[in-house]
């Protein structure tokens, strides 16, 4: 039987007290992986998620508070997992954050703190991370953007511009980081069932429903499932892909 | 100690010979450290004395007795 198998590998899941990045966690860790948990302030979700963990395998998880969009909070972050276990095998940049607004309509602090949130975030820790990951000859980073980063959408001007900059940053990383044996890939989720989508008004969550060939709004556990495949020597030659984890959604 | 341990990182990564006189060596001005192999030194470092350089070191570290001095500094903070 074939298994995934991520014994005594270190992995940081940025943004993993709920959604798709605790699903993430939840994954690595189930394959054996240590896990370090990250958000952006403490919280109740995040002490119940490393809680959680931690009664599975009490050595096996560490809790990074810290706001990825600050380079040195990145920094210390990524350095949560050097000092508790002196490596750092899998990154997976999920943290982000949504403002919807209509062009003309956009304040200023959404625009600085999307950007800062969502791609200074993902530039930061791959950079204070990849010599680390490097250190093992063979590393995968993930970096979470969205369909709307590929397609566009009406009222996300910035979220857009930012989830095609991790597009973006993924292709460069992938690039200089593949002779040093670490693989750099994106996946592009649709419309997922977490907080970040549960705003939406019941007429448009219908509409986006119906805008899906699968008939169904993504699970946190679809996306979760993606990295673990990236995470793993299953997907050992695959560098610079953008995969998209929709359902066959349409936008 | 430290220094011995540093020139074999620079001697493996350049490819210098043991009787190279490590004073003289200056980023951008030997032929081989280049970028990339600034990145690879580096690594190489990090490695060596079980440190994670910050961003402003890395980029100061333009010649050889400046490494050291670095590295010296990391090496007191361990």
């Amino acid at each position: 039987m074939l298994t995934i198998d991520l014994s005594n590998r270190v992995a940081l899941v940025t943004g993993s007290s709920r959604g798709i990045g605790l699903a993430t966690a939840e994954r690595l860790f189930a394959a054996g992986a240590n896990v370090v948990l990250n958000n952006i302030a403490e919280s109740e979700e995040l002490a119940a998620a490393g809680a959680k963990l931690a009664a599975q395998r009490a050595d096996g998880v560490a809790i990074s508070v810290g706001d990825v969009g600050d380079p040195e909070a990145a920094k210390q972050i990524v350095r949560t997992a050097f000092n508790r276990w002196k490596r750092l095998d899998i990154l997976v940049n999920n943290a982000g954050i949504l403002r919807d607004n209509l062009i003309g309509m956009i304040p200023d602090e959404d625009i600085h703190s999307v950007l800062a949130t969502n791609l200074v975030g993902v530039i930061a820790t791959i950079q204070h991370a990849a010599r680390l990951i490097a250190r093992n000859k063979n590393g995968s980073i993930v970096n979470i953007s969205s369909i709307i980063g590929v397609r566009g959408n009406r009222g996300e001007l910035v979220y857009g511009a930012s989830k095609a900059g991790v597009i973006g940053a993924t292709l460069s990383a992938a690039k200089e980081l593949a002779p040093l044996g670490v693989r750099v890939n994106a996946i592009a989720p649709g419309f997922i069932d977490t907080a970040m989508t549960a705003h939406l008004r019941p007429e448009v969550r219908a509409e986006r429903i119906a805008s899906i060939a699968m008939g169904r709004i993504g699970k946190p556990e679809d996306v979760a499932n993606t990295v673990l495949f990236l995470a793993s020597e299953y997907a050992s030659y695959v560098t610079g892909q953008v995969i998209g984890v929709d359902g066959g959604m349409l936008i | 100690m430290i220094e011995t341990r540093i020139q074999k990182i620079f001697a493996t990564v350049l490819e210098l010979s043991r009787d190279f006189d490590f004073a003289t060596l200056r980023y951008n001005e030997h032929p081989d450290w280049t970028s990339v192999a600034h990145m690879s030194i580096v690594a190489g470092l990090e490695m060596e004395f079980d440190i994670i350089m910050e961003t402003d070191d890395i980029l100061a570290m333009s010649d050889y007795a400046k490494a050291v001095e670095i590295i010296a500094r990391y090496s007191a903070d361990n």
